[in-house]
C-alpha cells in the first residue's frame, strides 16, 4: 500500500464541502446581504465580540474556515485545470490554491489569537 | 512504386480530435457541472469578506465594516455569493448519497432519505447560526 | 406513395485521403423500428460500401456499436431514428478515442486500462479442484451486481470530460469494474495502489455523465466515489478493511 497525498486533500476538500454548505449561505445571507441592506440591524460591536470570546469558539471558527478555503482551493485547482487546459501545470496550480488556503488559515489564527 | 493496399491495411494514421476549448457548453449537463465547481470562487469570497468582518471586529471597526458592507458594488457581489453557496449547498448535500452507501441490516437506506438529513441538517445549522447572531440585538 | 426518408450526417475519415473528418450525408428510409444501426446497415447496403463501423449483437449487450448520435454518446443499436423527428441525425466516432476509420475508433487504450485494474476474480494460496463452489448469499451478489452489468461499450469514456481531456485518466468503466471485484466477497486482491492514483479515482471530479449515459445503469459515478471513501479511509486508518 503506496501512501499518496491526493486522499488527504480530498478528505480536506469534503470536510470543507460540508462546513461550506452547512454555514456560509446564512452567514452571507445576514452580514453580506440582510444587514447591509437593513433588513435586519447590525449586531453591536459588544455583541459580535461577545461572539467569538470562547477560545473554543475561536478554534472552532478557524478550523471551519480553513476548511471551506481547502475545499475552494481543491475545486479551483481542478476546474481551471479543465477549463483553460493547464493540467500539465498540476504541480503548480496545486500549490497555489493550497498556498492561499493555508494562508487564508494563518489569516484567520492572527486575527482572532 | 508502393502498392495499394486493401482497406483497413494502410498506414494507420488515426486521427486524434483537437482539445475542445468550449467542452462545458456542448452539454447542459457540461455547463451545470462546471457552474456547480465555480460556486467554490465565491465560497472563497465568503471566507474572504468573514475574515474582513473578523478583522473589524478584532479592531472595533465594525462601523467602516458596515459602511463598506452597504456599498451597492459589494450588496452585489454577497447577493452573488449568497446564490453560489445556496447551490453549492444544494448540490454538495445531494450528492453525497453516492459517496456513502449506508446499510442497516443488508437494506440500503435510499438516497432521498440521506438526502433529506442533510438537508434538515443544513436548516437546523441555518437556525442555530442565525439565532446566536440575532438573538440580543 | 413515396416513402419517409431521414437524412444521417455520417463522419468519414478515410486516412489515405482524409486530413480530418467530414461529413457526408446519405438519405435512409425512416421506419418506426429503425434503430441508427439500421440506417447505418442500410448505407453500407445499398448506398454505399466504403462505410465502416462496428457492431456485432444488435441487442445492446456487445457493446461494439457505440457512438456519437447528435453529440451524445448511445448505443446505436438501441437509438431509434424515430426519436429525431424530421432529423437529420449527426453521427460520428464516439468523442475522446483516436479515430482509425470512419465511425471505428481505436480501443486498445481502453483495453489496457481495463487489463490494468485485474477484472476478474483473484484468489490466494489455494488449488482448488476443478468441482469447487464459491457460494455467495444474495446479500453478497447484491454487493456488486450492479456494478457487472459492464459491457465495455465505453459511452461512459466519451461522456467524460476529465477523460476526454485527459487521455491518461483511467476512467469510469475501468473504475467500476474494479470495484465490482472489489466488492465480491469471493475476489482477494487488493486494487488500492492502481486506484489511489492522481489518474484513477483523484482525477475524478464527479461530473456523473457516466452515469447519465449508461445504458446499463452501472453508475460509474458512484462507484468511483465510494472507492475515494474507502482510499480516504485506508489512508487515514492504516488498518480499516477495503
Amino acid at each position: 500500500m503506496r501512501r499518496r497525498l491526493e486522499p488527504y486533500l480530498w478528505l480536506l476538500f469534503s470536510g470543507g464541502g460540508v462546513v461550506a454548505a452547512l454555514t456560509l449561505p446564512v452567514l452571507v445571507l445576514l452580514f453580506g446581504v440582510l444587514m447591509p441592506l437593513g433588513v435586519v440591524a447590525w449586531p453591536s460591536a459588544a455583541h459580535l465580540r461577545a461572539l467569538v470570546d470562547a477560545p473554543l469558539v475561536r478554534g472552532a471558527v478557524v478550523v471551519a474556515l480553513t476548511l471551506c478555503l481547502f475545499h475552494a482551493a481543491h475545486r479551483i485547482r481542478f476546474t481551471s485545470e479543465e477549463l483553460l487546459g493547464l493540467r500539465r501545470w498540476d504541480a503548480l496550480v496545486a500549490v497555489l490554491c493550497y498556498g492561499a488556503a493555508v494562508a487564508g488559515g494563518v489569516t484567520a489564527i492572527t486575527l482572532l489569537f | 512504386m508502393t502498392t495499394a493496399r486493401p482497406p483497413g491495411h494502410e498506414e494507420a494514421r488515426p486521427y486524434v480530435r483537437p482539445r475542445d476549448r468550449w467542452w462545458f457548453a456542448r452539454r447542459r449537463s457540461l455547463a451545470v457541472f462546471v457552474l456547480r465547481e465555480l460556486t467554490s470562487v465565491l465560497v472563497a469570497w465568503t471566507v474572504a469578506y468573514l475574515l474582513l468582518l473578523l478583522g473589524a471586529v478584532a479592531d472595533g471597526t465594525t462601523e467602516r465594516f458596515a459602511a463598506l458592507a452597504a456599498r451597492p458594488w459589494m450588496v452585489a457581489l454577497n447577493v452573488l455569493a449568497l446564490a453560489a453557496t445556496a447551490f453549492h449547498a444544494v448540490t454538495f448535500l445531494n450528492l453525497a448519497p453516492k459517496a456513502t452507501v449506508v446499510r442497516l441490516d443488508g437494506w440500503r437506506v435510499p438516497a432521498w432519505m440521506i438526502q433529506g438529513g442533510n438537508h434538515t441538517a443544513w436548516l437546523a445549522v441555518s437556525a442555530l447560526l442565525a439565532y446566536l447572531v440575532l438573538r440580543s440585538s | 406513395m413515396a416513402a419517409e426518408t431521414i437524412r444521417l450526417d455520417v463522419a468519414r475519415y478515410r486516412p489515405e485521403e482524409d486530413a480530418e473528418p467530414v461529413l457526408q450525408s446519405y438519405e435512409v428510409p425512416l421506419r418506426p423500428d429503425w434503430a441508427v444501426l439500421d440506417g447505418l446497415a442500410h448505407i453500407k447496403d445499398h448506398l454505399d460500401g466504403t462505410l465502416s463501423f462496428r457492431w456485432s449483437c444488435r441487442m445492446g449487450i456487445c457493446g461494439s456499436c457505440g457512438m456519437d448520435v447528435d453529440g451524445e454518446p448511445r448505443l446505436t443499436c438501441g437509438t431509434f431514428l424515430a426519436e429525431y423527428g424530421a432529423g437529420p441525425v449527426r453521427i460520428e466516432p464516439l468523442k475522446g478515442f483516436p479515430v482509425i476509420r470512419d465511425l471505428v475508433v481505436d480501443i486498445d487504450g481502453f483495453l489496457a486500462k481495463l487489463s490494468s485494474v485485474r477484472p476478474w476474480l483473484v484468489r490466494e494460496g489455494e488449488e482448488p479442484p476443478l468441482t469447487a463452489e464459491y457460494a455467495q448469499t444474495p446479500a453478497q451478489l447484491d454487493a456488486y451486481k450492479q456494478y457487472s452489468m459492464c459491457i465495455n461499450c465505453m459511452l461512459c469514456y466519451s461522456a467524460c470530460p476529465v477523460y476526454v481531456l485527459d487521455p491518461d485518466f483511467l476512467g469510469p468503466a475501468a473504475i467500476a469494474l474494479a470495484q465490482r471485484y472489489n466488492l465480491d466477497s469471493r475476489d482477494m486482491d487488493d486494487r488500492f495502489d492502481v486506484l489511489n492514483l492522481e489518474e484513477a479515482v483523484w482525477g475524478c471530479t464527479f461530473v456523473g455523465d457516466c452515469t447519465r449515459v449508461c445504458p446499463k445503469h452501472v453508475d460509474p459515478a458512484e462507484a468511483i466515489q465510494r472507492y475515494k471513501v474507502t482510499a480516504a479511509l485506508r489512508s487515514v486508518l492504516p488498518w480499516s478493511g477495503r
